[in-house]
């Protein structure tokens, strides 16, 4: 990762000094805080009554016995799938179709970041509105004739409705990384191409997707990362329903833990969420040695 | 023949140019609606919201829902709670990540890579994993309900890792003659970061800055969990919270406070989207 050596010298305190809040914040708040989740795991605790027990791999058996707890995790795939490919295909798009110069082009890309900068209680809480039976789009589809179904309470639209949301509440940012990056791409490599015979479709497979493999990677693990994690929209949209069917991880915890109060359990749900988080962040960076040639 | 060529191309030129709009246009919808729909929807009465066909503009403008958002909540102090918080976020982690970020970069100091990894290792580690014994060690330390955790996690948490990579990847790339003349001239490290680094590092402050602020000016979670009582809440907490206040439906209100609360940082980006975008950009999260 570090490409260039640091100076040696007499300064190794003073560098300790330097990150020490940071890595004391870090350790204090992240690390052994997940150290306890995973010793609470093993506990039946409930808050109410205080009482904590060691029970072994009970929470963990119990688990994989829940039936909300699979629909927790298919929901939380099937959510990190969409929102993943969903917002790279829009994200690249938008960079490619933004990379030129072009009257007004700093106004589309004002607009295509905008909601990055709108609070995502705000941003939830419209979509609400627009995604209710009698909202705005279905409103809009009746006047196209077709009857909208009720977005956020059928089984077979909930979820990738607020896939929709996140989509594009966030999809700006990893737009402007990829402008960024296409921006690196050497004009004279295209136009090169272009004189070999080469289609746009082709010149961008071959030429402009390598040389933005490093961003693809890194946003492909932020955007997983991320969307993992999702919460907000969630609880104000769906609340997990219908049936469970968007009752990802996170929120499947903060019900365990903050509405039925059982902390030992909910703590297994989090030791599994990061394992997955964790699975997944390495599958991307292990398989980065066939497609990215540049060193990330 | 050869005009006629041109013109053919100039046409297909333009055909391409228009296409392009259009399809900019189209593409413009979902990003841009909710938004000007919530802004425009806060000056409806409450039984225009869902008026069909729906309309973004209302058909009678009125200021209700705005005057109840004052009234049902205290939305002032909790205005005033979300930006005392993120100021004291946004100015802390500006300075403690740029330290973190500096010495990352040009400081050899023992366990350097370890600490480096555990860094990126706790961006896998989401809140919501660590959310239980947080929450107990703040009841424990009787903070419940204050604003304290609003204001440690998000400065030292591990959702700060992001600006220290950031100010890493900024200073692994600043020239290192600017550092070694300081240094002939007898200023010490600490001072060649204080004095010569991190003025220079603009791009990396305004990314930190922006991206820190938003973080902590949109938290949600982590109000939900702590926060208890109305004075004490901030903007996310306090929208959703409008409704069935007083057993009816306030959407023209709740609309109202959530454009309160986006609308001002909103102008601001618009007035710097310039370097609001290019910093983020520029010092981007890329190799």
């Amino acid at each position: 990762m570090s490409s260039r050596r640091p100076r040696p010298g007499g300064n190794g305190w003073l560098g300790v000094a330097f990150v020490a809040p940071q890595v004391l914040g870090v350790i204090v708040l992240g690390v052994v805080p997940f150290i306890f989740v995973i010793w609470y795991s093993f506990n039946e605790w409930r808050p109410l009554t205080g009482e904590m027990e060691f029970i072994g791999l009970d929470n963990y058996y119990r688990l994989v016995a829940d039936p909300t707890f699979s629909a927790s995790i298919i929901a939380s795939l099937l959510f990190s799938a969409g929102v993943l490919v969903l917002n790279l295909v829009i994200a690249i798009s938008l960079a490619v179709l933004l990379n030129r110069r072009m009257k007004g082009i700093t106004g589309f890309r004002t607009i295509f970041f905008s909601p990055v900068v709108v609070s995502v209680v705000a941003w939830s809480v419209t979509w609400g509105f627009l995604l209710a039976p009698d909202g705005g789009i279905n409103g809009a589809l009746a006047i196209l004739g077709i009857d909208g179904p009720n977005w956020l309470a059928d089984p077979s639209t909930a979820l990738i409705s607020l896939v929709v949301v996140q989509v594009f509440k966030g999809v700006g940012m990893n737009m402007v990384l990829f402008l960024a990056a296409l921006q690196s791409v050497p004009e004279e490599i295209r136009e090169a191409a272009h004189l070999d015979g080469a289609g746009p479709w082709r010149s961008f497979r071959s030429i402009t997707v390598p040389m933005i493999a490093p961003t693809i990677l890194l946003t492909g693990i932020l955007t997983t990362i991320g969307s993992l994690e999702v919460f907000a929209p969630v609880q104000l949209l769906t609340g997990g329903g219908p049936g469970d069917t968007t009752n990802v991880l996170p929120f499947f915890l903060y019900r365990t833990a903050f509405i039925s109060q059982q902390f030992g359990y909910a703590s297994a749900i989090g030791v599994v969420l990061f394992a997955i988080i964790l699975a997944l962040t390495m599958l991307q960076w292990t398989t980065r040695r066939r497609w990215v040639h540049d060193e990330v | 023949m050869r005009s006629d060529a041109a013109r053919a191309d100039r046409n297909r030129s333009r055909v391409t140019t228009i296409t392009l709009y259009a399809l900019l246009v189209v593409l413009s919808l979902p990003f841009l609606y909710p938004t000007l729909w919530m802004f425009f929807s806060s000056f409806k009465p409450a039984n225009e919201i869902f008026v069909q066909p729906p309309a973004l503009l209302p058909r009678e403008w009125t200021l209700d829902g705005f005057a109840q958002v004052f009234t049902a909540q205290p939305f002032l102090q909790q205005y005033g709670n979300s930006m005392y918080i993120a100021a004291i976020v946004t100015v802390s982690s500006i300075l403690l990540s740029a330290m973190a970020g500096y010495a990352f970069a040009r400081i050899r100091f023992p366990l350097r890579n370890a600490a480096f990894t555990l860094m990126l290792a706790a961006m896998m580690v989401p809140t919501e994993v660590t959310i239980i014994p947080i929450f107990t060690a703040v009841n424990a330390m009787g903070l419940n309900d204050t604003h304290w955790p609003l204001i440690i996690l998000p400065i030292f948490g591990p959702t700060s890792v992001v600006s220290v990579f950031i100010y890493r990847q900024h200073f692994l790339s600043f020239p290192k003659e600017y550092e070694e003349a300081a240094r002939l001239d007898g200023v010490s490290r600490a001072g060649v970061f204080f004095r010569i680094a991190l003025p220079l590092a603009k791009p990396a402050i305004a990314a930190v800055g922006i991206m820190a602020f938003l973080r902590s000016f949109n938290m949600y979670f982590e109000a939900l969990i702590f926060l208890r009582t109305p004075e004490n809440f901030t903007l996310g907490l306090a929208i959703t919270r409008y409704q069935d206040f007083y057993g009816e439906q306030m959407w023209n209100t709740q609309l109202g406070a959530a454009s309160l609360t986006v609308v001002p940082i909103l102008v601001v980006f618009l007035i710097a989207q310039k370097q609001f975008v290019q910093g983020l950009a520029q010092t981007g999260i890329k190799g």
